[in-house]
């Protein structure tokens, strides 16, 4: 993290040196070690214990040593990785493909003919999969409900897809419609008795509604304006949701909220229940995998009715919008409607996802909707390559299901002592895998787009040749 | 009345740490034309370590001079955090310069990910409270129903050291070289860049100033509440760029007078309607300017072309 790359754009052009200078390595590992020991010198050199009401210093300058050595040999491995590469980029490749489009299909296409059917095949049979694995159906439970969380992120990343990779609009509080159809469901249900599946529909429409009023005065708003303010309208949503303790409860939440039922058949032990209604031996895992498959159908909808619409005029006005505004109003696109139907369809599926969210947890509070949960979807679109189904897939499953697996990794305790504990860094190394990610690929993983119009033949265009949007 | 002159001068004092952060983000919003989201995070930074060497120069060196310390803590904060502004923007933002919009952004989102949890694993989650600095107050009069009005000595500390460091920083934009070199960079950076100025240095040294006024805001944030926690950034992050929006982003002074605006909006509606509701408050400006005054109350109209 703390060593700058270096390779900026300016240096890049310049031919390198293709032999490994190891004394100006030396000296700029050694540089970068020292900025290294400035940068840590107030808050990884002293930690601050509180005693009572006193704060007092302890100092880990161990540590600091540690990190700084560890800097020190990554900058050194760096300049040696570089200059094997500038060696050989030195010499072209005669395959190196230089236009952007290509006629030929790209690695990408081969890829995804395999891959979408083979990740479809795998989330199908996930559970089943799992069972066999694990040897039991409790054994599989920590899995299954991370299939579901991983679920519930892509089906998230495929709603915003629309707002922010179709429609070009960028949006930093999606949570406010996750947060508006989790709520929908808590209070239509605890209030009004209303079943799950009355209210998936209900909670849809509600946060569409709410897309359709918030994308109104934004407008007019383009760029890093259009994302405050809608980080803005993200914000104010947890705010009110926080102080109106009447209807919402306040920072409690809401608690004891119905779970979904097998279209009327409720999973219980007793008699008339799905265990019993099927002659099954009653099982609380029944439930989850319901919810898996649940999950897993809404956020295929999802998918199937973006593809459908990006092939309908709306879809095609979404695109040609993200790509020059003033054009589209030149040729008579009415920027307005298709502005807001972009908000409140993305909205919508934000609001099935939060009312799933709802039935899934059996308690809602202000607290799981706050902005790193919008960071953290913007984050999945974005690295997944904006507008590519399949990358926000994958990126989903990277970003959620990637930090996850740091609660297993016990042997790190060997390493650095019983008192680590890897799930304390879960979100640090987030961080760190944003940045790293934008550097390494900044139009995200798949960064070929598939055109919705063809002639003739079919052909991948390059991520660079793909707009991002006003606004 | 006395409630009144009270608010004023409180609200004054939380304007003055708003500006303070909100130039980082309008001279960074104005030279690449980037929201540099972990600013607020860099604030909360630099009162952590305003706080640790406080600490150290209180009870290891045993300095007993309040004032002498603070002086003291404020110039290594700034310097340190500096640092920290410097290095961040070449790790992270210098290469995606020239990338496709949104990719800073989200750089800036993990930066600003990255610190926060940075700070709460290397210092602890819970909030840490500093020794009593500057307790004095002044009486400025009494009302008739006995209700003080006071200004504090923390509060005179903070609008002074405000005002002086903003004047210095504004003589060096005005009337230094590197200020004309960052108004040149700001106006074309191709052009400016064929003049023969050095463009990357000059984006450099705008993050090390705005990382400098944010230690200072945040040494001040810490002398003013006293405490201070790992997410204790993002709130003042979001306010001050209200403020710089406000004042007109792009603009120094207006990042200024948007800050004492949100200041001012915050202390009197806590004061006079509800306190839970205050950053509804400060969010729904931030809507309602943007919607109906995009460029600000001293910013110039961004002029479209095609």
């Amino acid at each position: 993290m703390n060593a700058p790359p270096i390779a900026s754009a300016s240096t890049a052009q310049v031919a390198a040196p293709s032999r490994f200078d190891f004394g100006a390595a030396l000296k700029d590992s050694f540089i970068t070690a020292l900025i290294t020991l400035g940068l840590s010198i107030p808050i990884l050199a002293y930690k601050t214990v509180q005693n009572g009401a006193e704060l007092f210093l302890m100092s880990r300058w161990g540590l600091v040593a540690i990190m700084c050595a560890i800097i020190f040999g990554l900058r050194m491995l760096q300049h040696a990785f570089m200059a094997t590469r500038a060696a050989r980029q030195a010499m072209p490749d005669p395959h190196q493909a230089t236009e952007a489009v290509h006629a030929e299909p790209s690695a990408y296409q081969k890829v995804s003919r395999f891959a979408i059917p083979f990740f479809l095949g795998i989330a199908l049979a996930f559970p089943l999969l799992v069972y066999v694995v694990q040897g039991g159906l409790n054994e599989s439970r920590y899995w299954v409900d991370l299939g579901i969380l991983i679920l519930t992120y892509v089906m998230l990343g495929w709603g915003l897809n629309i707002v922010v990779g179709l429609a070009g609009l960028l949006d930093l509080g999606y949570v406010a419609f996750y947060a508006v159809g989790a709520y929908s469901y808590a209070l239509l249900s605890t209030t009004f008795g209303l079943s799950f599946w009355i209210c998936l529909p209900l909670a849809g429409i509600l946060a569409a509604f709410w897309g359709m009023i918030l994308g109104f005065p934004v407008l007019r708003l383009r760029g890093d304006y259009l994302a405050i303010v809608t980080l803005a309208f993200g914000e104010i949503v947890r705010l009110v949701l926080i102080n109106w303790t009447d209807l919402t409860n306040g920072g409690a939440g809401i608690s004891s909220i119905p779970r979904a039922t097998f279209f009327g058949l409720p999973f219980t032990a007793g008699e008339g229940g799905f265990a019993s209604t099927f002659g099954l031996e009653f099982n609380g895992m029944h439930r989850m995998i319901f919810l898996y498959y649940l999950i897993l159908a809404l956020a295929l909808l999802t998918n199937f009715v973006t593809m459908r619409l990006r092939r309908l005029p709306i879809g095609r006005a979404w695109e040609a919008l993200r790509e020059d505004e003033i054009a589209c109003r030149s040729l008579g696109i009415n920027t307005t409607n298709t502005k807001l139907t972009a908000f409140a369809i993305g909205a919508m599926f934000g609001g099935f996802a939060g009312s799933f969210f709802a039935v899934r947890q059996g308690f809602v509070s202000p607290e799981s909707f706050n902005f790193l949960e919008s960071a953290i979807i913007l984050a999945i679109v974005v690295m997944g390559g904006m507008g590519s189904q399949i990358g926000v897939a994958i990126a989903a499953l990277v970003l959620v299901g990637g930090p996850e697996m740091l609660r297993n990794l016990d042997f790190l305790k060997a390493v650095f002592g019983q008192g680590f504990d890897p799930n304390e860094y879960r979100l640090l190394i987030f961080g760190m895998g944003m940045v790293a990610m934008m550097v390494w690929r900044p139009r995200g993983l798949i960064s070929e787009r598939e055109p919705s119009v063809i002639l003739k033949e079919r052909k991948a265009i390059s991520g660079s040749f793909v707009k991002e949007g006003h606004g | 009345m006395e409630i009144f002159v009270q608010q004023l001068i409180n609200g004054l004092t939380l304007g003055s740490i708003y500006g303070l952060i909100a130039i980082g983000y309008t001279m960074v919003f104005g030279i690449i034309g980037m929201v540099n989201f972990a600013h607020g995070d860099v604030f909360m930074l630099s009162a952590f370590i305003a706080l640790i060497f406080f600490l150290i120069l209180t009870t290891w060196l045993g300095i007993s001079s309040i004032a002498l310390a603070l002086l003291i803590v404020l110039v290594v904060a700034m310097a340190l955090t500096s640092l920290w502004g410097w290095a961040i923007e070449r790790i992270a933002y210098r290469p995606l310069r020239g990338s496709f919009r949104l990719a800073p952004l989200i750089s800036a989102i993990g930066v600003s990910i990255f610190l926060s949890n940075f700070v709460q694993v290397a210092q602890g989650a819970r909030n840490k409270p500093t020794p009593p600095m500057v307790g004095d107050v002044v009486v400025l009069f009494q009302g008739e129903s006995g209700y003080n009005v006071a200004l504090s000595y923390k509060q005179i500390i903070i609008m002074v050291s405000t005002a002086v460091l903003l004047t210095i920083f504004w003589y060096i934009v005005q009337k230094t070289s590197l200020g004309r070199a960052q108004r040149a960079c700001e106006q074309d950076r191709k052009m400016a860049a064929l003049l023969g100025i050095n463009v990357d240095r000059t984006i450099s040294l705008t993050f090390v100033i705005g990382a400098a006024l944010a230690a200072v805001a945040g040494t001040m944030y810490l002398l003013y509440y006293g405490v201070v926690s790992f997410n204790d950034g993002f709130v003042p992050g979001v306010k001050a760029f209200t403020a710089a929006v406000l004042g007109g982003i792009g603009s120094l002074p207006g990042a200024v007078l948007g800050g004492l605006i949100i200041g001012l909006i915050e202390t009197f509606w806590s004061a006079y309607f509800t306190i839970e509701y205050k950053d509804v408050a400060a969010f729904s400006i931030l809507a309602i300017v943007l919607i109906f005054m995009p460029s600000g109350i001293l910013g110039r109209p961004e002029v479209e072309k095609v």
